[in-house]
């Protein structure tokens, strides 16, 4: 028992110290990056863009159009108990753009580039690509991670844009049905929106984008030399990331409302 | 130098010169340790204790810019960039450390793979071609920049024994041309008795290198059971 405690405890110490040699390693690249521009792989970010932001739109619209008809209609069973249901245009607007949205974004950005992301990068470090780099003098963390994490982190504002429109249009749908004239609804959402309130959604959106990616390319880095190795990566950068965002957004949570923003 | 990992120690008290343009081998039977002195050859690993030269320089972090220029790597799996087709490859290290122009850089490229005989293949993906053909790519993205050194991790391993005798046959033609020293790990007797000048053997039980000099005299004259029977299994096999 105090035998595989001091292990647990030990490898804990190591994945630690890991994840700050990573962190680090990280920032000085992100820094360097700032200074010298052109040493920034535009094509390969590019390419992560186009995965993570293009190919995942579909899906995210439709999770987006989903969750806005499903709020619509939850709420306004209840609020039309009470002649109220007009109001369920301003709690879809103010529940979309200050949390969900930009948190159910990420949650599929976790899914689909998170792990693929973990994957690419394991699959090249069981192939020996990362110690070809490596030898060749060129950072795997300026060659690999760093056009993925750019990617994730602009990739997440405009999918968060595009669930939050999605979902609008799902609560006017279903608002429509129950009555209230589409006037009515764009009038309360338009009402309870904000530029502020769309500026801090979108840059939750570019952190929770920013944490994707680390942890995905962390993973990926971490892969072990297994038969399993690759799909253990990939699962713990899927749910390395949905903690990540969620903790995160607990936070940022505790903060507005202390900040009283 | 001891080699080893971190908390694991392998090799004990190994210490060998390998000389400019010379064919030396790593050999040793497997799980011996032979990869992992390569790795701590390569910069991958620091050495346990001890000290490693490589071209005149100790691995360090003031250093490492300078030696990987120095040197080249041919990984077991050829390790070939699966999202770049073989002139993309190739071209990778000219594009990051050289000021070539593009059209200067795919000219040298293209030679290069001319050079190991895959001039038609430049715009094939790795996944497109063989196992013998990925190394024969990897040795032009290794000579990329015109290395001192060339390392080569198990060049014969998993080929046909034609295949493998071309690729001895690449490496002492790119010897003879380019006046590059091997340092190439391997178990493969047909391979070490064509292509070796010496050679360094390991042996996992006595944690240490046993024998060094040139494999043919080795197989003459040691008296060591380990080396003889290295050999001579060779003789039976090979």
């Amino acid at each position: 028992m105090t035998v595989s405690l001091g292990r647990w405890a030990v490898a804990r110490h190591r994945a630690f110290g890991q994840l700050c040699a990573f962190l680090g390693e990280t920032f000085v690249e992100g820094l360097g990056m700032l200074l010298r521009p052109r040493r920034f792989r535009f094509g390969d970010a590019a390419l992560a863009f186009e995965r993570a932001c293009t190919d995942g739109l579909p899906i995210t619209i439709l999770i987006g159009l989903l969750l806005g008809l499903i709020l619509a209609f939850e709420s306004a069973a209840t609020l039309q108990r009470f002649g109220a249901e007009v109001y369920v245009a301003d709690m879809i607007t103010i529940a979309l753009f200050r949390e969900l949205g930009p948190l159910i974004t990420a949650v599929v950005l976790a899914g689909r580039s998170g792990s693929a992301f973990a994957a690419e990068i394991g699959t090249m470090k069981v192939d020996e690509e990362l110690d070809a780099l490596t030898t060749m003098g060129l950072p795997p963390v300026r060659f690999l991670v760093m056009p993925r994490v750019m990617a994730a982190m602009l990739a997440m504002p405009v999918l968060t844009v595009c669930a939050e429109l999605a979902g609008i249009i799902g609560g006017a749908f279903v608002l429509r049905i129950m009555g209230v004239p589409l006037s009515v609804f764009c009038a309360h959402a338009v009402k309870m929106s904000s530029v502020f309130m769309l500026a801090f959604g979108l840059g939750k959106g570019a952190l929770f984008g920013l944490l994707v990616g680390f942890i995905g390319c962390l993973a990926g880095m971490r892969t072990k030399n297994t038969a399993d190795g690759v799909g253990v990566a990939a699962t713990s950068a899927v749910v390395g990331g949905i903690v990540a965002i969620a903790v995160t957004d607990g936070l940022l949570a505790v903060i507005c409302y202390v900040w009283g923003i | 130098m001891d080699a080893g990992y971190p908390g694991t120690v392998i090799l004990k008290d190994v210490c060998f010169e390998v000389k400019r343009g010379e064919v030396f081998i790593l050999l040793g039977g497997s799980g011996c340790g032979k990869s992992t002195i390569m790795k701590h050859m390569i910069g991958l690993n620091p050495v346990l204790a001890g000290t490693l030269t490589v071209a005149g320089m100790e691995w360090n972090r003031r250093n490492r810019a300078a030696l990987c220029r120095k040197i080249g790597v041919m990984y077991q799996s050829g390790a070939l960039f699966g999202s770049m087709n073989l002139l993309q490859n190739v071209m990778l290290p000219l594009e990051e450390f050289t000021r070539l122009k593009r059209r200067e850089r795919e000219e040298k490229a293209r030679e290069l793979l001319a050079r190991v005989d895959l001039a038609d293949a430049a715009a094939k993906m790795p996944s497109e071609i063989s196992g013998g053909m990925k190394k024969r790519a990897a040795i032009a993205r290794a000579m990329a920049l015109d290395p001192e050194i060339l390392f080569l991790d198990e060049p014969s391993a998993g080929l046909d024994p034609i295949t493998s005798s071309a690729l001895d046959d690449l490496i002492l033609k790119l010897k003879e041309e380019q006046h590059m020293t091997f340092v190439v790990v391997t178990h493969e007797l047909p391979s070490i008795f064509k292509i070796a000048d010496r050679a360094a053997m390991f042996d996992k039980a006595r944690h240490g290198m046993i024998a060094l000099g040139d494999p043919r005299e080795l197989k003459a004259s040691s008296k060591d059971p380990f080396v003889l029977n290295f050999f001579n299994r060779g003789e039976i096999h090979g």
